[in-house]
C-alpha cells in the first residue's frame, strides 16, 4: 500500500482522495511542507490554477513542492494541477514551476459552453477511457522527454508523462473509472520512489 | 416550453455543468461590477466571480428592479479574468438565462437578490447547456432547485446585509435535514419526500451517498476572514461573497484575507494572521429589525 498525497488547498480534493482509496491505496491531505515527507506520490487536483499559485506562495509551499518534484517524487498532474506544472502557459501568461516540458493554453478548449466528455484511447489500456474536460487547458505542444499517452479527438495530447510526472488535461477524479489512479499507484515502486528513472518506463501491467 | 431550449440534460452534460463546481470548492466567488474588480478578485485568489449591475449593498439601497446585468459589462469582465465567469439572472426569467447562456458565461445564477420575473416558477434549467447555481433556505428548497436542473447550490443567506446570521440559519438547517435524512428508514423517505416537496429519488440519493448530489456553497452575509471560515466549518464547499468586499474600506486586502481564511478555515492562526489591519469591513445591518418586505431569501422557494 502506497500512501499517496494530494494536495488540498482547493478543487477536486475529495474526489482524488476517494478514487485513492477505491483503489487500495492510502490517501493523504497535503497542506503543509511536513506532510510532503510522508508521500510516495502526490496529485495535484483539477481546480483553479491562478488559486492554486497564489495559495502555495503564501502557505509557503511553493518551495518545498518544487524542490520534491525535482527530486523526483511521482506526480499526477490533473487539470490545474498540469498547468502549475507546464514549462510555459499561456492565455493568458501564467508563471509556473516549469518542470513538464510541455506549452499548455488555459481554457484552450473555450470556456464551459465547450466542455464536454469523449472516449479517448489510453497507450496500454484496452479499452477506451470515458475523459470529462471542463474549461480544459489545451496541450499545443510537446518537449522531446515528453511521451503522448492520448490524444483527443483532434489529435491533441490530453495526457503525457515525462519521466515521473503524468499530465492529464482531463478529469479521470470524476469518473468512476478508476485506472489512471491504479496505474499511478502501482507505477510508483520501493526502489523507484524518488528515482525518477525507475518510474520511467510507461509499463502496463 | 419546447421553444426556449435545445438542451437536454445527458449524463455527460450532468458530469460537466456539475463538474465545474467540483472545481471551484474550497474557493471563493466574488461579485464584482466591472473590469477593475474582477482584476482585483483574480489577484486575490478567487476561483470565479460573479458579473453582476451592483452589489446586493447598493440593490437594497437603490431600491427599483434589479435585472441581469448589460452585457457590455459581463464581456467587460470576461475578457480581464481567466477564472470563470458567472452572471445572475432574475427568478424564472428565461430570456435572460438564453442571453447570458448566448454570452457563454461560465455558470448563471438564477437568484432572488434580483427581483423576481415569476413568482410561480423557476427556470426549467435542464434546458441549458450553461449550468446553473440556485439559492435555498432548507434541504427542500436545495432539492426542488436540483430536480429543476441545477448543478450548484447555495444557502441563501441575507444578501447585502453583511450580517452572517441567516447564511448560518441557512447552512445549519440543510445540513441538519441532511442528517435526519441519512438516518431515516427507506420507508420513512416517502413522507420526508411529500413534506419536503421534493422527489424521493433524490431521498434515496442522499441517505445512500450521504451527501448533496451537487456542491453547496454558502452566501448572503459574508463580511469577514471569520465569516467566511465559519461558513466552511458548518459545512460549505466554499463561499460566495457579495458586497463584503467591494463596501469593505480595503477591497484588495479583504479580498486576500477572505481567499485565505477559507483555505485554511481549521487555522484560527492563519485567520488571525489574515485578520490583521485589514481596515474596516461593510457596516452590515442587524435583521431582526429589518421588516420582513425588505428580506430577499423568500424569494423563489
Amino acid at each position: 500500500m502506497k500512501r499517496i498525497g494530494v494536495l488540498g488547498f482547493q478543487g477536486s480534493v475529495d474526489e482524488h482522495l476517494k478514487a485513492i482509496e477505491r483503489v487500495g491505496h492510502f490517501p493523504l491531505l497535503v497542506r503543509e511542507k511536513t506532510h510532503l515527507k510522508e508521500i510516495d506520490g502526490l496529485i495535484l487536483p483539477g481546480g483553479e490554477s491562478t488559486t492554486f499559485l497564489k495559495l502555495l506562495h503564501t502557505s509557503g509551499l511553493y518551495e518545498p513542492l518544487l524542490a520534491g518534484i525535482k527530486e523526483g517524487l511521482p506526480v499526477l498532474a490533473t487539470c490545474a494541477g498540469l498547468i502549475v506544472l507546464a514549462s510555459k502557459v499561456s492565455q493568458p501568461e501564467q508563471a509556473s514551476m516549469a518542470l513538464l516540458d510541455i506549452s499548455v493554453q488555459r481554457n484552450g478548449y473555450g470556456s464551459q459552453y465547450e466542455s464536454f466528455c469523449e472516449e479517448v484511447k489510453v497507450e496500454g489500456f484496452k479499452k477506451t477511457f470515458r475523459a470529462v474536460f471542463i474549461r480544459a487547458p489545451l496541450i499545443q505542444s510537446v518537449g522531446p522527454g515528453v511521451s503522448i499517452l492520448s490524444v483527443d479527438h483532434a489529435g491533441h495530447p490530453v495526457f503525457v508523462q515525462q519521466e515521473h510526472l503524468w499530465g492529464l488535461t482531463f478529469h479521470p477524479e470524476l469518473t468512476q473509472d478508476d485506472r489512471i489512479h491504479e496505474l499511478f499507484c502501482s507505477n510508483i515502486t520501493k526502489t523507484g520512489l524518488r528515482r525518477s528513472k525507475d518510474v520511467r518506463t510507461f509499463q502496463v501491467a | 416550453m419546447e421553444k426556449v431550449g435545445g438542451e437536454k440534460l445527458d449524463k455527460d452534460l450532468i458530469t460537466t455543468q456539475r463538474g465545474l463546481a467540483q472545481m471551484l470548492k474550497g474557493g471563493v466567488i466574488m461579485d464584482v461590477t466591472n473590469a477593475n474588480e474582477a482584476k482585483i478578485a483574480e489577484e486575490a485568489g478567487a476561483v470565479a466571480v460573479m458579473a453582476l449591475e451592483r452589489v446586493p449593498a447598493d440593490i437594497r439601497a437603490m431600491g427599483g428592479v434589479a435585472r441581469m446585468a448589460d452585457p457590455i459589462k459581463i464581456k467587460e469582465i470576461q475578457h480581464a479574468v481567466s477564472i470563470p465567469v458567472m452572471a445572475k439572472c432574475r427568478i424564472g426569467h428565461i430570456v435572460e438565462a438564453k442571453v447570458l447562456e448566448a454570452l457563454k458565461v461560465d455558470y448563471i445564477d438564477e437568484s432572488e437578490v434580483l427581483t423576481p420575473a415569476d413568482e410561480e416558477n423557476h427556470i426549467d434549467k435542464t434546458r441549458f447547456r450553461i449550468p446553473f447555481v440556485c439559492g435555498c433556505r432548507d434541504l427542500g428548497e436545495a432539492l426542488r432547485r436540483i430536480s429543476e436542473g441545477a448543478a450548484m447550490i447555495r444557502t441563501k443567506g441575507e444578501a447585502g446585509t453583511g450580517n452572517i446570521v441567516e447564511a448560518v440559519r441557512h447552512m445549519r438547517r440543510v445540513q441538519s435535514e441532511m442528517r435526519r435524512v441519512i438516518h431515516m428508514q427507506e420507508d420513512e423517505l416517502y413522507t420526508e419526500a411529500k413534506k419536503l416537496m421534493v422527489p424521493v429519488d433524490l431521498l434515496k440519493e442522499i441517505k445512500s451517498t450521504q451527501k448533496l448530489p451537487v456542491v453547496n456553497f454558502a452566501a448572503g452575509g459574508v463580511a469577514t476572514p471569520s465569516d467566511a471560515a465559519l461558513m466552511m466549518l458548518l459545512g460549505a464547499d466554499g463561499v460566495f461573497v457579495g458586497s463584503g468586499i467591494f463596501k469593505s474600506s480595503q477591497p484588495a486586502l479583504t479580498a486576500k484575507a477572505i481567499v485565505q481564511a477559507v483555505a485554511h478555515w481549521d487555522k484560527p492562526d492563519i485567520i488571525a494572521k489574515v485578520s490583521e489591519g485589514m481596515g474596516d469591513p461593510m457596516k452590515g445591518k442587524d435583521i431582526q429589525t429589518m421588516p420582513d418586505n425588505e428580506k430577499l431569501a423568500h424569494r423563489g422557494i
